[in-house]
């Protein structure tokens, strides 16, 4: 970047714009494997109006922005491949407002998740959306990725929370959306709309977000099994069951072993496949659901079904399902993860079919993830030096895709679409899907200086669209 | 060779890949979240230029030395990296391959010489600079000095240090090797004096060998050990380092010991370390193993052997909080041991400070080579030390204890706080 660019956006934020080698460097990437690339400066602006000033600045320099939240994105939706401009919101980190009346929060993009968490819960009120990365990421983030977590099969996912939004669009004007309303169909729903949209149609400055009173009971349960499958099938009983557990997650054998190599809170590893079961709510209903569970996990074939006996034991278990894919970097050089997606009621079948793509293409794939809503996490752990093996892995992602969209489901549950799966895209949508989607993109950022490259592909990859 | 030759040579590539960039080490980092989420001060920044730089992308820059710098050393990050990266030993190696290729500033070269090479490797050296200092306290040039205004010459944060140094006790070391253990005899145990709790705080390895001694442990002091070697290596000095490794090594391994156990986390967690610093020497990493396997924090062996049930302390009620010592913590994995000894005392009303798993800034020599951020670093600390609101700190290591006294006296809590070291605290009023 030239020193006159760099001029004028230290000028814009008082100074907060930056482009050593360094500087640069620490923001070429995100939490995805394979993808890094220099931006051109980093800028933190300090409200709205300053992102605005930098949004038309920008635009008449024809220079991408990427908004960055904290850098833990998984589809390199967040690494500056077209260089640019990298946005950070760490001087717009605070929490604004907890109306109490409405049961709201309002609060800049920079703030962490887990902060948003513990404030509201200090006040006995409960914000669900929990993805793995909650300590570090922000909820500007969260909200761009529309990102999922742990409660979203019982809660939803951050867009069921996203009451009103403000945004700077990409010509530079502010516009605000929603509001802390139960209801408005005032005109189209773009709060819905920039709820994860990756940053490709405008920067998120300010977000108004649901609350719920906190249940007032909650118990946890760990399922264990001795073959994958018993585990998979478990999981479609308890939904066919009419059960909703507020959390419902599986882990392999693999997985289960590098996670407990890692958090020690005492991982059964004999099994072939785990379960972790949460439920919350009254404390009478809880209690009966949890037995119920029980049972059926037990008639599936369960040869271990038990409460955590404390809280801070289902804490544990909890945070260290949460550094599952972390973990699984242990074993190998390069872990790559999907987040193939299908109807729960497809969940054993999409199990089964992972197990045997990762035989047929020779690669290893772990599989963990958020049974109970169909988001499944199949990890390949493997070592980008090797092209040849690498060749395989894209492969067998591709044909995980293709069985994901054939039983129904989706290329991505909550990842996003990034650059990374911009390619597999249409085979979800479809080539009128897509368009729809780029003729939005293009009337509202003409010039494409929003985090270009992202959702929509190069090219996409040749083949036929398969299933819906 | 260039310096970026030195990196794609001696950069361990493997350990540079384990790091998946997933961040979950960000919220850990105290410089991180000192500079505002600056991830240039972050573990996952810091493998990232270390990874450009060994894979050819980049020169080194100026920027990036300081990134690496600025560091701490603390390695909180490593316990939370569910990857398993030893973010330690790569920025040993990395602090290591700048020292041999760059010239360091003229302040930061004076510390290094009076410091790493003069003061730490030679026990009679350290006897006779910390001599100096209780002749500097007891003579009155104390208070001369302090008139002249020569400390103003020296950084804020090392003036402010020469007032928190602690009194230095005359000389009065035991010179007999072997010890019993009172009451029935449970383990035996070789002690490590190490340079600076040996000189400057000899009262609390006293202290350290009376309490191993009520735990059931016959004590042994072998002759020949010294300076653990962790300043010179966590500062670069890597081949000093080496060298006061095998001495310590040969010093105990004759010694029929259960345990190698001491008190000061920051050279347990080095001494744990020596395998690896030994790595690329075939016979040296194996006696460096079984040396390893030895190394105990005194707490752990408390605990271990049920003192804490046995013996009773008892004090008049006071409020206390304990601040771990980060390598104690991270590298050696002991937090609950330290805590578990305080609550057995007697009129110790035990309060958790927030944040008291985060490095105080004292981080070795840091405090004096990057006082601006160390001072940073604890006066957020004392902030939570007011909201604890204690009487008393307990640490379990010389670095931390002076940075705390330090802090105490920053923050105007002289007379109403005090800190002191874990071994000193367990006794009876």
């Amino acid at each position: 970047m030239n020193d006159r660019l760099l001029k004028t956006l230290k000028g814009i934020t008082n100074g907060h714009a930056r482009a050593s080698q360094a500087d640069l460097l620490a923001y070429s990437y995100d939490g995805t494997p394979g993808f890094q690339a220099m931006p051109d400066a980093v800028v933190s602006p300090g409200s709205a109006e300053e992102v605005s000033e930098i949004v038309r600045f920008c635009r008449s320099e024809g220079i991408p922005i990427v908004p960055r939240g904290s850098g833990t994105n998984l589809s390199a939706g967040t690494t500056p491949t077209a260089g640019g401009v990298v946005l950070l919101f760490n001087r717009m980190n605070q929490i604004l407002e907890i109306d109490e009346e409405n049961l709201t929060v309002t609060v800049q993009p920079g703030v962490i998740t887990k902060d948003l968490i513990d404030a509201v819960e200090m006040r006995g009120l409960f914000y669900p959306p929990d993805p793995s990365s909650m300590k570090i990421s922000t909820i500007g983030g969260n909200i761009s990725e529309n990102s999922g977590g742990l409660r979203g099969l019982k809660y939803g996912v951050t867009k069921d929370y996203v009451l009103g939004l403000e945004a700077v669009m990409p010509d530079g004007s502010v516009i605000k959306t929603g509001g802390k309303l139960a209801k408005d169909v005032a005109g189209y729903d773009l709060t819905k709309l920039l709820t994860g949209a990756e940053g490709t149609l405008g920067v998120i400055t300010e977000a108004t977000l649901k609350l719920i009173p906190m249940p007032s009971s909650k118990k946890t349960m760990l399922a264990q099994f001795a073959a994958m499958d018993q585990a998979a099938e478990a999981v479609s009983a308890i939904i066919a069951n009419r059960i909703i557990p507020a959390t419902l997650e599986f882990m392999d054998r693999a997985t289960i072993r590098a996670v407990e190599d890692f958090a020690k809170v005492g991982l059964p590893l004999e099994a072939e496949a785990i379960l972790l079961i949460e439920q919350d709510g009254a404390e009478a209903a809880v209690n009966d659901e949890m037995q119920l569970m029980k049972e059926i996990c037990e008639k599936q074939g369960a040869f271990s079904v038990e409460l955590a006996k404390t809280a801070e034991e289902a804490n544990n278990l909890m945070t260290a399902r949460r550094s599952a894919l972390s973990a699984l970097a242990r074993l190998k050089p390069t872990t790559i993860l999907e987040d193939a997606t299908v109807p729960r009621s497809k969940v054993a079948e999409m199990v089964e079919a992972i197990t045997k793509i990762a035989v047929k293409h020779q690669v290893t794939i772990c599989t963990f993830g958020h049974a109970g809503d169909g988001n499944l996490h199949p990890t390949c752990i493997t070592d980008a030096r090797i092209t040849e093996e690498m060749h395989r892995v894209e492969a067998a992602f591709e044909e995980i895709f293709k069985e994901a969209i054939r039983l129904g489901g989706t290329i991505t549950g909550e990842h996003g679409v990034g650059e990374m799966k911009a390619p597999y895209l249409e085979w979800k949508l479809g080539a009128s899907g897509i368009n729809v989607m780029k003729l939005i993109k293009q009337s509202l950022d003409p010039d494409n200086i929003m985090n270009p490259n992202k959702i929509f592909g190069k090219s996409e990859k040749k083949r036929v669209v398969v299933g819906k | 060779m260039t310096v970026e030759q030195a990196f794609t040579e001696r950069m361990d590539e493997g350990e540079l890949m384990n790091c998946m960039r997933c961040g979950f080490c960000l919220p850990s980092c105290p410089t991180y979240i000192q500079t505002g989420g600056d991830e240039v001060h972050s573990p996952r920044g810091r493998i990232a230029m270390m990874k450009a730089v060994h894979d050819g992308l980049m020169p080194l820059t100026d920027e990036m030395t300081n990134s690496l710098d600025v560091c701490l050393g603390c390695r909180a990050c490593e316990p939370v990296c569910p990857a398993g990266v030893q973010y330690g030993h790569l920025l040993e190696e990395a602090r290591t391959i700048i020292q041999d290729y760059k010239k360091p500033s003229v302040k930061e070269k004076v510390v290094r010489r009076t410091v790493l090479n003069e003061l730490f490797p030679k026990n009679e050296q350290m006897n006779r600079a910390v001599g100096l200092v209780r002749f500097y306290q007891t003579s009155g040039l104390q208070k001369g000095v302090r008139k002249i205004g020569f400390l103003k010459l020296f950084p804020e944060s090392m003036r402010e240090m020469e007032k928190v140094l602690p009194a230095i006790p005359k000389r009065t070391r035991t010179d007999r090797k072997r010890l019993l253990a009172t009451g029935e005899k449970k383990a035996t145990v070789a002690f490590f004096q190490g340079c600076l709790m040996d000189t400057m705080f000899q009262e609390t390895n006293q202290n350290t060998i009376r309490l191993l001694q009520s735990a059931g442990c016959d004590i042994v002091i072998p002759d020949g050990q010294g300076c653990c070697g962790a300043l010179h290596g966590h500062a670069g000095e890597k081949e000093k380092a080496i060298e006061m490794a095998k001495r310590n090594i040969e010093a105990f391994e004759g010694m029929e010991a259960d345990y190698i156990v001491l008190n000061a986390g920051g050279c347990g967690a080095y001494l744990a370390g020596y395998d690896h610093l030994l790595s690329q020497d075939m016979e040296w990493r194996e006696r460096a193993a079984r040396f390893k396997a030895r190394i105990r924090d005194f707490s752990s062996i408390l605990i271990q052997h049920g003192f804490d049930e046995r013996i009773r302390f008892k004090k008049r009620q006071h409020r206390v909080t304990y601040q771990d010592s980060c390598h104690l913590r991270n590298g050696m994995g002991v937090h609950h041991e330290p805590r578990q000894l305080i609550q057995m005392v007697e009129g110790a009303d035990y309060v958790e400070m927030k944040n008291a798993d985060g490095c105080c800034g004292s981080a070795g020599v840091y405090n004096l080579v990057q006082p601006e951020m160390s001072m940073q670093i604890l006066d957020d600390k004392m902030k939570n030390v007011k909201e604890a609101a204690p009487g008393v700190i307990v640490t379990a290591n010389p670095g931390c204890l002076l940075q705390m006294k330090l802090g105490i006296e920053r923050a105007g809590l002289s007379g109403l706080v005090e800190a002191v070291h874990l071994a000193d605290y367990l006794n009876n009023d």
